[in-house]
């Protein structure tokens, strides 16, 4: 069975990001001879040296006149084993967000450095926000190894830095692979110029990474989406709570309990268009049907009995503010989007800003501006169903929009 | 991260997860907007879209209309297929005219042999979806078909003239969709943003989706055009140095009649399919349309003009 893994990847084009990426889907034959042709087109024409690989992810025109990467691109590639979704994000600190937005769904992380100049600031940013966003798996290439002479004293030299400064951070599963994008050493197949590294080659490494277990398998968590009323003669009293599993499991039979109204009722049978199941887990999109008649709408959240989500109104969290036109400051109204419900939320405090290079908190902050993080205070219209983000990425992140505009305007992780 | 088992009954298909994303799409758009409608061209993404947004309402009638915009230049098979869905599934459809459009003269007909109506859509497109105060407007866009798609959001934010900005696009994090807009504005909403060319044919095959027969092989007149074999119909007019040929061809993506390429294939079976797209190393729209080759920003420049 193939498996689907979603990863981000940071960076500039100077660390070989591109190159990476390019060889993943030229060796996995997801680069077609139309798309290639047409960038080596571009890349004569921009009077390049060899075939710039980055015109593949950089689709838009401001990006290809610039030659730079500005928003998130997605790119596919499978193997017989597993089908990858890459979002290649820009490295550079003015587009924190949009590393934020590709990290927010990713199951791995792949952060670059170059063998040459070793962690720099920018690896230490991508490494915080990967920790941040509860990336569970973090992948470091230390590339460009063949202009070190693929010296393994080099490579543990960055090791060593690097584990030292994730020690900080909250970091599941961290993976070391010394690589040359460029000539395509230990990217597919193990590489004979590194007999002293004993680990998987990258592609090898993401085929095996085991993420089965980065689900919240425990709390059982069912935002509900939507009510399936059929009215039809086939089916004149069903009643079907439709959406995704955010966590656990559900069975028929399970004892449940419906919050905000904290009615209970047992799970009659969890239906699909194919047919009823015995469980449902994250992230399967079903339809569930109670035993008893009770009052259920979209935004209720159905739990067990003995394992609830905090029902709360004052919500302690980090946020990535993401506008240029406004900024976040206490007193801020604003809308926040959490799981199916949405309510309106005000800024009680903001405690302080992350300096995200250095992880200083400055305290002293009044606002937080375009790509700035921080940890607030917000209480709410309408009480929320959470968990800490840290536990469930599902039922602990929300979003803010601004009335004004319906912009976007923040990611929040509920602590 | 607590985990409570680890047996292979937790594990997902890439097809299960990517429908289950794609459901959850369907219905947070039926849960938060008012008329929706789902552009429905008989084409094999839409045929898969539909199958989707059926499922994500089992036991329910699909909540919402299907719209297909109608250049005229249609393959005969194509609109047989979809009258025979919308009956099969009672399904309320709107149709867009293109000629009406021409005939009212609020579109100029580019004419000539083999003309593309490809542009000349979009305005009847925008004007279908003002008519019918449609604020969201599901299509079946992938990110790999193009690399402008490929930056395009899940939900795709259009402004009152129905433009695209790309530099202006709303972060789009986890499974939260900001769906919000004013009056007059919509959204585009791409369920299967994710899925590859070999998605959607591995998913045609295990859930047994119908198509219409022009994605199999089969045999059929046809000139050469741009390095494409086009199929004869009657909006196909053959030029004085052009050579009809009978070759045995199918369709990788179907449009327009005149700007849709066929390619050589063998293929008459979705498993026999499958094989050649995993085989294949060209893009299916650079292999069959016209419209795609305009420039390196054709797509970018349409869709800020409101193209699907």
């Amino acid at each position: 069975m193939t498996e689907l893994l979603r990863l981000a990847t940071a960076g500039s084009v100077d660390d070989g990001k591109s190159t990476l990426i390019g060889r993943l889907l030229y060796d996995s034959k997801a680069i077609f001879e139309d798309q290639l042709a047409a960038v080596e087109a571009t890349s004569a024409r921009m009077g390049a040296e060899y075939t710039n690989l980055a015109l593949l992810t950089d689709g838009l025109r401001a990006e290809r006149e610039q030659g730079i990467t500005i928003d998130v691109a997605y790119r596919y590639f499978a193997t017989p084993r597993r089908k990858f979704i890459i979002a290649d994000t820009p490295g550079h600190i003015q587009y924190t967000r949009n590393m934020v937005t590709g990290a927010s769904t990713a199951d791995l992380a792949l952060i670059l450095v170059d063998a040459r100049k070793g962690i720099v600031e920018q690896s230490r940013r991508h490494a915080f926000l990967a920790s941040l966003l509860q990336i569970p798996h973090l992948v470091l290439c230390v590339n460009k190894m063949d202009l070190v002479d693929w010296s393994q004293a080099r490579f543990d030299e960055i090791v060593d830095e690097f584990r030292n400064f994730a020690a900080k951070l909250d970091v599941g599963d961290l993976t070391f692979v010394p690589v040359s994008a460029l000539h395509g050493d230990n990217i597919v197949t193990r590489s004979e110029r590194s007999p002293w590294y004993d680990g998987a080659s990258l592609l090898h490494h993401l085929e095996q990474v085991h993420i089965l277990s980065d689900r919240n398998l425990i709390d059982a968590r069912f935002p509900v989406q939507y009510v399936l009323r059929p009215y039809s003669a086939e089916h004149p009293d069903y009643r079907g709570y439709a959406g995704t599993v955010a966590g656990g499991g559900f069975k028929p039979g399970d004892e449940v309990l419906v919050l905000p109204s904290g009615f209970t009722s047992t799970v009659r049978s969890i239906d699909t268009a194919d047919g009823p199941v015995d469980e449902a887990f994250a992230p399967m999109s079903v339809s569930i049907t109670l035993n008893d008649d009770i009052d259920v709408s979209r935004g209720d959240m159905i739990c067990r009995p003995h394992n609830q989500p905090r029902m709360t109104q004052d919500v302690e969290a980090m946020v990535c503010w993401m506008s240029d036109v406004t900024s976040l400051a206490p007193r801020s109204k604003l809308t926040i989007q959490h799981t199916t419900r949405t309510a309106r939320a005000l800024v009680r405090d903001l405690q302080y800003r992350l300096d995200v290079n250095t992880l200083h908190r400055d305290e002293e902050t009044s606002s937080l501006g375009l790509n700035e993080i921080g940890r607030v205070t917000l209480r709410t219209t309408l009480p929320l169903f959470c968990d800490e983000y840290r536990r469930n990425r599902a039922t602990g992140s929300f979003i803010l929009i601004d009335e004004s505009n319906n912009s976007t305007v923040a990611a929040g992780m509920i602590l | 991260m607590p985990s409570r088992s680890d047996t292979p009954h937790y594990r997902l298909s890439h097809l299960r997860a990517l429908e289950a994303e794609a459901i959850h799409i369907v219905r947070e758009v039926a849960a938060t907007f008012e008329h929706p409608v789902l552009l429905f061209s008989g084409g094999k993404d839409s045929a898969v879209m539909l199958h989707v947004a059926r499922k994500a309402f089992w036991p329910c009638a699909l909540p919402f209309a299907v719209m297909h915009i109608d250049t005229g230049h249609n393959f005969e098979e194509v609109l047989a297929f979809r009258d025979a869905e919308v009956e099969r599934h009672r399904l309320r459809l709107v149709v867009a005219s293109v000629p009406d459009a021409i005939t009212a003269g609020t579109v100029h007909d580019p004419g000539g042999p083999g003309a593309s109506r490809n542009r000349i859509q979009t305005p009847v497109l925008l004007d279908a979806i003002e008519r019918n105060g449609f604020d969201a407007v599901f299509g079946g866009a992938r990110r790999d078909e193009e690399k402008a798609r490929a930056k395009e959001r899940v939900f795709s934010f259009r402004d009152e003239f129905g433009q695209w900005d790309p530099k202006n696009q709303r972060p789009e994090l986890w499974n939260l969709y900001n769906g919000r807009h004013h009056k007059g504005e919509h959204i585009r909403v791409f369920p299967l943003s994710n899925w590859t060319e070999l998605d959607v044919w591995q998913y045609i095959g295990s859930e047994e989706v119908r198509l219409p027969p022009l994605y199999f092989a089969h045999q059929r007149e046809v000139v050469q055009r741009d390095g494409m074999w086009i199929g004869l119909t009657r909006h196909i007019t053959v030029g004085s140095d052009e050579t009809v040929q009978t070759r045995t061809v199918r369709f990788r993506t179907v449009g327009d009649a005149t700007g849709t390429g066929a390619v050589d294939s063998e293929a008459t079976t979705v498993e026999e399919v499958i094989a050649e797209v995993a085989a294949t190393r060209v893009t299916e729209r650079g292999a069959t349309r016209a419209d795609d080759r305009i420039s390196e920003a054709g797509m970018e420049d349409r869709k800020r003009e409101g193209y699907f």
